[in-house]
């Protein structure tokens, strides 16, 4: 299933719905990395409230995405990590190093609107 | 409709694709929840299921993942085991070390798995096969 990607002003939020395929996510990665440059976006967020498992294919692609992301000169927040899905990451030896994350959207939205600020005063 | 008694509940899902990798895990997430797993004990089995038939489709391209429910009256559990015909693991110590990966890719790999599960084994055997069996216990 796809995961559908809203444009909101400067930043693009994707909203994980359902249970991911390898493929799925690959596709997520290549659209994001592409609609960040048509969009000119500052920020992305990728919304994993509703993602079933975390293993290590996901976190691999999640860590990719929020590289890419960066070399295309925007910024990356994973919001939503579940409770058991954050357990179940730490049993199996996965964090996401180096990739920011909040709590929910609302964190997400705050941490982005806090970052892109403050890189335009530099 | 009613529910066939928990221990004859034996599921063979076939694994060959990352789409089989989605539905292996989803059905041992619905049987662990059946055997009153709590959330998060479903989600680290539902997780571990998906490791295993990662491996499957990485190394062996396919094979069968089989969950089998335990319900010996106080004992309740889960049986996960992940078969194929694949190569087999030449050396079994060191693909259970930390870190170790042939695929060149970044799994967890067995040693992950390990640490989800209660009880882990591996039979290999070069040119056969590979069998990883693990079991949880519901607390």
């Amino acid at each position: 299933m796809q995961v559908p990607i809203l444009k909101q002003g400067p930043y693009l939020i994707a909203s994980i719905q359902s249970a991911l395929t390898d493929a799925d996510l690959l596709q997520l990665r290549e659209s994001l990395v592409e609609q960040v440059g048509r969009y000119r976006s500052r920020g992305v967020i990728v919304d994993v409230t509703a993602l079933d498992v975390m293993d290590s294919f996901a976190s691999r692609i999640l860590r990719d995405i929020a590289t890419m992301i960066k070399l295309r000169g925007a910024e990356t927040v994973i919001v939503g990590i579940d409770p058991d899905v954050a357990l179940a990451m730490v049993r199996l030896g996965l964090n996401l190093e180096g990739v920011a994350t909040t709590l929910d959207l609302e964190e997400g939205l705050a941490f982005l609107n806090k970052r892109t600020k403050s890189d335009g005063k530099r | 409709m009613s529910e066939p008694p928990l221990e004859a509940s034996e599921i063979r899902v076939p694994v060959e694709s990352d789409v089989d990798i989605v539905a292996a895990r989803q059905k041992g997430r619905a049987l662990a929840t059946r055997l009153g797993f709590s959330s998060s004990d479903a989600t680290i089995i539902a997780t571990a299921i998906s490791e295993l038939a990662r491996n499957i489709v990485l190394y062996a391209s396919r094979g069968e993942i089989v969950l089998i429910a335990l319900d010996r009256g106080m004992q309740r559990g889960l049986i996960i085991s992940a078969k194929d015909e694949g190569e087999g693991i030449p050396d079994i110590r060191q693909a259970l070390q930390d870190g170790y990966s042939t695929s060149g890719r970044l799994g967890v790999g067995l040693p992950g798995v390990k640490r989800l599960m209660d009880e882990f084994d591996i039979a290999s055997e070069t040119g056969k096969g590979t069998i990883v069996t693990v079991r949880k216990w519901k607390p």
